[in-house]
């Protein structure tokens, strides 16, 4: 059971998230080139590791987390939210 | 073998006579016995029969490990196979049959089978599966298919009740600052230490007794100060769990343990589960699970009456019974020797072989110690009657005489209980001075004590407990040294003289023989996971607990390398095999999984609907009169939309509400069409791709306002489709200034649909005008007020082709709408319809729904790449342009009549040329119905190249397996109304 500290609500099991998917993809532009989104959703790194990845809250905030995440232990090493302005509020910066 | 209880001695409790049913015989045992203990005392010797060879087996260990005594209990609706009689608590009126054997595990007609057993030999299945001999002629399956009926029936073990489990299972958390598995004198010590330095412990036990070890020693000391640590346990507020088995470690502290509430009763409370399956979550672990003693292979090494000297210790001290009169106790190491002198002192003749021949205890009183003899085949029909040895010569193992015996212990050495350690992934470290797995590094939160770390004496155990316990704490303390024996371990996996068959078992339970292995590595089998996965060893419900590593050291000879360098395979859980009932819980029958209603839910059942599950939601199926079937309710219904109008709840639809300055670019990106200049008011039908190009989901979104939308979504794909739009806006486009909310519980709503529907719903708003044609025009969206003040909302859109609307109001107005609407309705002749007639209606109109996007389909394969803008970007329209996604050959999406209009067909038909029906066809047929307008049945589905490649072919929807081909015609989606004129009416 791997226990996801959501900065949000606090920690959690997993069985409240759902796991999304390689946090480290930047999308390219809707009207980039077949080549760029074929390289974004198909060629993925299978990390042994430590990876970034992407959470949702979903039982819980429904936020959306970046978790890094080491995939041989399971071991959480960080976890924010991926929306630079939930962070924010988050900090008290806003 | 002739055992025979003791009139004293033991943990049992004499006073307290259990009857029980063994094979039909009415059998007695003691309050404190295990259905083995009583079998051996009633003399019992066949409990098994083997599971490839139908060998008789009888009692071979006392614990979990157990491969021989596998036995069903319980009757009917509770009966419960694969059973080890040693784990199994007796009680009164407790049932018990051998299994795997016709008719009885005594007289086994299947034993014959024994005599073909190089047919059985490793990887038969596959050989005989590529038409190797000795079946070569079969070549193929259709052979196989016959042989695997009666090789299934023949091999294999209980059969399971088929029958629904009438029994409750619970789920349970738990939480605790340490837990501390086995119970043992390490496991007492450690907890109770823990305990007194304030820590919150969970002590669990998979045995119905604590103790451990301590049961089966003959010192009353011994027993004494099981009782002096369990009273002090107790004292210290140590929460204590029996007959509770962790079977599996998980990250972050989590334990699996599964507590067997009432398994043991006679009588349970009818308020108890059967067992609990519990999450407990622990700040720190210590393992105390304990070692099991392993055998040897030689041959017969898996008769009745042969077990292991800690076994017939636990039976002689624990359960009172000496479970043989003449025994030979064969041993690598000195574990045996005082089993040996505890036999003798009970009466019985001993002989001790020990395969050293420098061992330097003595003979314990009354033992006839022999030096340097091992067990080489063992020799008796229904149980063991003899042993012959063998001695090393020259390197090689040479005959060296026989002993007659009714009972042969064999011990091979101990294998720490490093499972739940394994399961974290600590990688267990082979000693080779001790000849076992020693646990490896493990986390820093699991800790291991006692013999589980390889530490034989009992005081080592329990200062090995203790000092466990500190280092939890924190202290800086030393643990007691691995080992203990005076004289080391003669490592001693196989006993084989050259020029002697021998049938030597190193996996009884799955009949796997030493033959086996090395036919494996002769076959190329070198890795330790293929030898596992091409022999089954160690894939029975014990999990090769006793020979694993016999067939690890049989490998590594065969490879001529060492054990290390074999490895060992990765254990896993379970532990000991666990009840799915009790993985399920409550989850099972209505409660598998949640249910949702719609907030007209109550009322359609009031008026008669039959229900279906549609996801999660049940909805209304259709709205039987007096005498209707579904055939005929269904095509009744849809005809009245044609005709007058109809019903329908929609309230399961997904609703989104999309708000915020960006809402408008927001959707103009994830739709496939243009949404940047829909008027307020007005509605549209959207088509959303995934980034990889194919359909995700369809649904019409309403601008409520300059910033305010809201969107519907198909009642399967709602969750799907709220994730993705929060992903979006959370991940990728955080630029964008919107909002997602939810509100598909929020709105009750209904389709009211047919030529009526007009008629039917002026009367019931506050201003009939709101739905004129000119004030509500097909794809209009406005607030409207109900009669009594409803405030909902109201937009005019069709599935069905008809002129009809869609009525959303706050949930608990639903009722108060369908008081206003149905009397209407009813004046009009119209009718209440559910999904069914709403699918004809659908097909009729060759509208897509989840059937026909069902995620492997693209925006034109459906039909609809006119919604696909070719002026703007949109989520999806890189990939869908993809080669293999625009292949013109590619299905699409077509209707199909029957060619004589009087023949019936079923969704899942495969559509086919002529002749060329094997294969995957050309096509499918993905939903049918009877078409009231048409008058005929009609389907749509997709086929390769779609109408024009199809247009004056044959075509046959074909359907081996139900009805067989039907001719069939393939003609455009839209089968009736194509222009739409009725919708725009």
């Amino acid at each position: 059971m791997i226990i996801l500290n959501c900065p949000f609500c606090g920690p959690r099991d997993h069985s409240e998230f759902d796991y999304g998917g390689d946090g480290s993809i930047t999308y390219p532009s809707l009207d980039a080139p077949v080549e760029d989104w074929h390289a974004a959703v198909f060629l993925r790194d299978n990390i042994c590791g430590v990876q970034t990845e992407t959470w949702q809250h979903t039982q819980g905030c429904r936020m959306w987390l970046l978790v890094e995440r080491d995939t041989m232990s399971h071991e959480v090493h960080s976890i924010r939210p991926a929306h630079p302005g939930h962070a924010a509020v988050l900090e008290g910066k806003v | 073998m002739t055992a025979r209880r003791l009139s004293s001695g033991g943990r049992i409790d004499r006073s307290q006579t259990v009857t029980f049913r063994w094979d039909g015989k009415r059998l007695q045992g003691f309050a404190g016995d295990t259905l083995a203990s009583a079998l051996l005392a009633n003399n019992q010797r066949i409990i098994g029969r083997s599971f490839k060879y139908h060998r008789p087996r009888g009692v071979m260990s006392a614990g979990v490990e157990e491969s021989g005594a596998i036995v069903t209990t319980g009757r009917g609706a509770r009966s419960e196979p694969n059973v080890k009689a040693t784990q199994q608590e007796l009680f009164e009126g407790l049932v018990a049959s051998g299994q795997n054997a016709w008719p009885s595990v005594r007289h086994d007609v299947g034993a014959v089978s024994g005599l073909f057993s190089r047919f059985f030999a490793a990887g038969f299945y596959y050989k005989t599966f590529m038409g190797l001999p000795p079946f070569e002629t079969g070549r193929g399956t259709g052979i196989w298919m016959q042989y695997e009926k009666l090789i299934r029936k023949a091999a294999g073990m209980g059969s399971a009740s088929r029958l629904p489990d009438p029994d409750v299972y619970d789920h349970a958390h738990g939480f605790c600052d340490v837990l501390v598995v086995g119970a043992g004198p390490a496991g007492l010590a450690a907890a109770l230490e823990l305990a007194q330095q304030g820590r919150d412990v969970v002590l669990v036990e998979q045995d119905f007794e604590l103790g451990g070890d301590y049961l089966a020693q003959s010192d009353p000391q011994a027993i004494t100060r099981r009782d002096t640590q369990v009273a002090a346990l107790r004292a210290a507020g140590v929460r204590i769990m029996t007959r509770t088995t962790a079977f599996g470690l998980y990250d972050n502290g989590v334990a699996g343990l599964l507590e067997r509430v009432t398994d043991h009763l006679a009588s349970p409370d009818a308020s108890l589960p059967r067992q609990r399956f519990w999450t407990m979550r622990a700040g720190r672990t210590v393992l105390a699970t304990g070692a099991l003693e392993r055998f040897i292979s030689f041959g017969n090494n898996d008769l009745p009456g042969v077990m292991t000297p800690n076994a017939a210790r636990s039976y002689l001290n624990r359960f009172g019974v000496l479970p043989g009169q003449r025994i030979v106790v064969a041993t690598n190491n000195d574990s045996a020797y005082a089993v040996a002198g505890e036999l003798a002192a009970a009466g019985a003749q001993v002989i001790l072989a020990d395969a050293r021949s420098d061992a330097a205890l003595v003979a314990p009183k009354g033992v006839e110690l022999r030096q340097g003899l091992a067990p080489f085949n063992a020799s008796g029909g229904r149980g063991v009657s003899g042993i012959e040895f063998a001695s090393q010569q020259g390197g090689a193992w040479r005959v060296a005489g026989r002993e007659a015996c009714d009972l042969l212990l064999v011990s091979g050495g101990w294998s720490p209980v490093i499972n739940l350690a394994s399961h974290l992934g600590a990688r267990p470290i082979w000693d080779s001075a001790l000849a076992c797995f020693l646990p490896g590094k493990t986390r820093s939160d699991i800790h291991m004590a006692g013999s589980a770390a390889g530490v034989w004496q009992t005081e080592a155990c329990e200062a090995s407990g203790t000092a466990v316990a500190r280092q939890v704490i924190g202290a800086d303390t030393a643990l007691p040294a691995a080992g203990g024996w005076q004289t080391p371990i003669a490592p001693l996996y196989e006993v084989r003289v050259p020029g002697r068959r021998t049938k030597a078992f190193v996996d009884p339970q799955h009949d796997v023989t030493g033959d086996d292995v090395r036919l494996a590595h002769q076959e190329g089998f070198v890795s330790v996971e293929h030898l596992k996965r091409y022999t089954t060893l160690g894939m029975a419900t014990d999990q090769g607990k006793m020979g694993n590593i016999i067939g690890l050291a049989m490998m590594a000879e065969a490879l001529g390398r060492e054990i290390p360098q074999v490895g060992t395979t990765r254990f896993r859980p379970p532990y000991t095999p666990v009840a799915i009932g009790a993985l399920a819980g409550r989850h099972t029958g209505p409660h598998a999984k949640p249910l949702r209603r719609t907030p007209l839910h109550d009322w359609n059942l009031r008026q008669g609907a039959v229900m279906t599950d549609a996801g999660l939601w049940h909805r209304p199926w259709y709205f039987p009169h007096a005498g209707e079937g579904m055939a005929e309710a269904y095509v009744r219904e849809a005809t009245a939309v044609r005709e007058t109008v109809g019903i329908c709840d929609v309230s399961s639809l997904g609703k989104i509400a999309i708000q915020g300055p960006d809402a408008t670019e927001f959707l103009n990106r994830i739709y496939t069409n243009p949404f940047a200049k829909l008027p307020i008011g007005r509605a549209r039908y959207g088509i959303m791709l995934r980034d990889d190009g194919i359909v995700m989901d369809d649904g019409t979104t309403w601008r409520l306002g300059e910033s305010d939308y809201l969107m519907t979504t198909t009642t399967t794909n709602a969750g799907k489709v709220m994730v993705f739009l929060e992903e979006l806006l959370h991940t990728r486009w955080q630029d964008l200034r919107v909002h997602v909310t939810s509100v598909s519980d929020h709105w009750a709503g209904v389709s009211i649909a047919g030529p009526k529907s007009r008629e039917v719903i002026a009367p019931c708003l506050e201003d009939g005008e709101a739905v004129t044609n000119d004030n509500l025009p097909f794809l209009g969206v406005r607030p409207v007020r109900l009669k009594g003040g409803i405030e909902g909302l109201i937009a005019r859109i069709s599935f069905s082709g008809e002129l009809a609307y869609e009525i959303y109001v706050p949930s608990g107005y639903g009722e108060a709408m369908m008081a206003l609407l149905w009397p209407q309705a009813q004046a009009q002749n119209g009718v209440l319809y559910g999904l069914e007639a709403l699918g004809a209606l659908r097909i009729e109109k060759g509208h897509v729904t989840g059937a026909e996007l069902d995620g492997r389909m693209t925006i034109d394969d459906a039909g609809l790449g006119k919604m696909a803008s070719p002026k703007k970007t949109f989520i999806g329209d890189a990939l869908r342009r993809r080669p293999e996604l625009t292949d013109p050959n590619r299905p699409q999406l077509v209707g199909v009549f029957p060619k004589i209009r009087s023949d019936t067909f079923n969704a899942g038909a495969l559509l086919t040329a002529p002749g060329e029906d094997s294969g995957f066809g050309d096509g499918w047929l993905t939903a049918v119905t009877h078409s009231p307008a048409l008058g005929h049945w009609i389907g749509i589905g997709y086929i390769a190249g779609g109408v024009a490649a199809w247009e004056g072919r044959r075509v046959l929807a074909s359907d081996p397996t139900r009805r067989g081909p039907v001719e069939v015609e393939i003609v455009p989606p839209i089968m009736f109304d194509p222009k739409g004129d009725r919708m725009h009416g």
